[in-house]
């Protein structure tokens, strides 16, 4: 078992190793010319106007806090389904009314518009 | 005589354990090499997945595709990579360099490390770890990250509204996701990649359709590709969250793509076709790879067919696609499985008859799935607007004005 997460930790760096040699090599053997022009923000061949971190709209935020609750009942589920041989009826109820609240859940938010994008 | 590859590392042990060499390090070694084996294996796949792929649209669309580098056009992938690594790498003004720079190397390596708990074959397996479904989801997590730095660090409003749209898009597809990987969790009983594979008698696609085909088109939006494709939508916003990037930089993000598809292959392949599983692996385990290799390339060519057939979605219609019906139906699908198996476990049914009814039962949530949706949704009525003549040319009404002037 150790082996497997030995493997997994040498093979984070592997990972990350390649990709990296990958990326800055062209900095050695590509060209390196770079001027006023060239280094401009790209922005539909105009000069930029104002900052680039604007004001986004709020429905961002709100599905990424749909997203988190959603999540989050997912981790729980999962031991729940690994353990499944050995649940008896009632547990496997259990789950499934947990599963339920959440639907209901699902369906508060579409009534409340919290799913709308407009 | 059936498990080459374990005979070759068992080898390589004894032959550095004859040298001298501690026993720790002896496993870290074969170890390391291993590691390096199957990454830069993936990465070579990606090679061969570039000719591939623009074959497959060339064929799709009714054109030839590469033909000119080498024997049809076998070297055009290798010609594009000498092109990318000897390109120059503009940093735009006022970029975040360290979150600019580390944003493709995270993309390609949180796909690459997916493939460590990938089982190749019975006996070919990088790490069999007990968590593994949950290892994917977790490591497939940092392509997000990834994304919104490259976005968030280039200093640029299309690339930022990019990671925006695709931070929106793969947080929200990543929900049906894992709830569809934990029906094949729930039927394997374990979440080790190898017991899924072992226990798929029959293939967990005729046992579970509904949540195989959410896996494919989530994980399609996963990855961001047409018709899911809005995160570098080059209509809207130009090239998305990598419209800065130049050279490798940018190399690294089209790699982590195309080598996400054929990961999704893979993970399609494992979960839902039996990965390894097939005639004869019992006695030549080795057969497993090649099996496990067609079904990967079977997953894959289905996800660029619907790349290449499919025009691109709006972003109210992608996520009131995703929360509206794929997270409903898909947590229906795991209420049925869930109560439904222990049904037929209680009942004690022999293993056709149990996959017969669980087919049937997809087949009737499906079904009434299109229902419910025709009776919600009903076809809109196409509105006829009749051409009304109008003259071309008006005489302005303020006539009188101008001349009192």
């Amino acid at each position: 078992m150790l082996d497997n997460w030995l493997y997994i930790g040498l093979f984070i760096v592997v990972a990350l190793f390649i990709p990296a040699v990958a990326v800055f090599l062209p900095r050695l053997i590509g060209p390196r010319k770079p001027n006023a022009i060239k280094q401009e923000i790209y922005e539909c061949g105009i000069e930029t106007v104002g900052d680039a971190w604007v004001q986004f709209k709020v429905q961002y935020y709100i599905f990424a806090l749909i997203f988190l609750i959603f999540d989050i009942e997912t981790v729980f589920l999962f031991p729940w389904a690994v353990a499944f041989d050995k649940l008896p009826l009632f547990a496997v109820m259990e789950g499934v009314l947990f599963i339920m609240i959440l639907l209901v859940g699902l369906f508060y938010l579409w009534r409340k518009g919290a799913l709308e994008w407009a | 005589m059936g498990d080459p590859i374990n005979l070759i590392s068992r080898w390589f042990n004894d032959l550095l354990l004859g040298w001298g060499v501690a026993e720790n390090l002896v496993k870290v070694i074969s170890l390391a090499i291993g590691a390096t084996i199957v990454a830069t294996l993936s990465l070579a796949t990606v090679i061969a997945l570039i000719w591939v792929e623009r074959k497959i649209a060339g064929r799709l669309q009714d054109r030839p595709g590469p033909n000119r580098a080498g024997p049809y056009g076998l070297f055009q992938p290798f010609a594009d990579i000498i092109k990318i690594f000897t390109k120059e790498i503009t940093i735009p003004d006022g970029a975040d360099h360290v979150a600019f720079n580390i944003a493709p190397v995270l993309a390609l390596g949180s796909v690459l490390l997916i493939w460590a708990v990938i089982p190749f074959a019975a006996t070919v397996v990088g790490a069999n770890i007990n968590v593994g479904v949950l290892y994917i989801v977790a490591v497939g997590s940092f392509g997000v990250v990834a994304v919104l730095m490259a976005g968030w660090s280039s200093n640029n409003k299309f690339a930022l509204l990019g990671s925006f749209r695709a931070v929106a898009q793969m947080v929200s597809y990543e929900v049906p996701m894992v709830i569809a990987l934990l029906t094949p969790v729930l039927l394997a009983r374990s979440m080790g990649l190898n017991d899924i594979v072992a226990a798929q008698t029959p293939w967990f696609i005729i046992v579970a359709p509904l949540a195989a085909l959410i896996f494919l088109i989530t994980s399609m939006a996963e990855v961001g590709r047409a018709p899911f494709d809005l995160l570098e939508a080059e209509s809207e916003i130009v090239a998305g969250f990598h419209t800065e990037y130049s050279g490798m930089g940018f190399g690294a993000f089209y790699v982590s793509e195309f080598l996400h598809v054929w990961t999704i292959g893979a993970l399609i392949a494992t979960f839902f076709l039996g990965g390894w599983s097939g005639p004869g692996v019992e006695t030549l385990p080795v057969l497993g790879i090649l099996y496990f290799y067609l079904k990967t390339f079977i997953g894959y060519f289905v996800v660029t067919w619907i790349r290449l057939s499919l025009p691109r979605v709006r972003i109210d219609q992608l996520l009131a696609f995703n929360w509206k019906f794929l997270t409903p139906l898909s947590l229906a699908v795991l209420i049925v499985t869930a109560i439904l198996d222990k049904a037929l476990e209680l009942a004690a049914v022999e293993r056709w008859a149990y996959a017969l009814m669980m087919l049937a039962a997809n087949l009737i949530i499906g079904w009434a799935t299109v229902l419910i949706l025709k009776a919600i949704e009903p076809k809109r009525k196409r509105q006829r607007v009749e051409f009304t003549p109008r003259p071309i040319a008006v005489a302005p009404k303020s006539v009188d004005n101008v001349s009192s002037r």
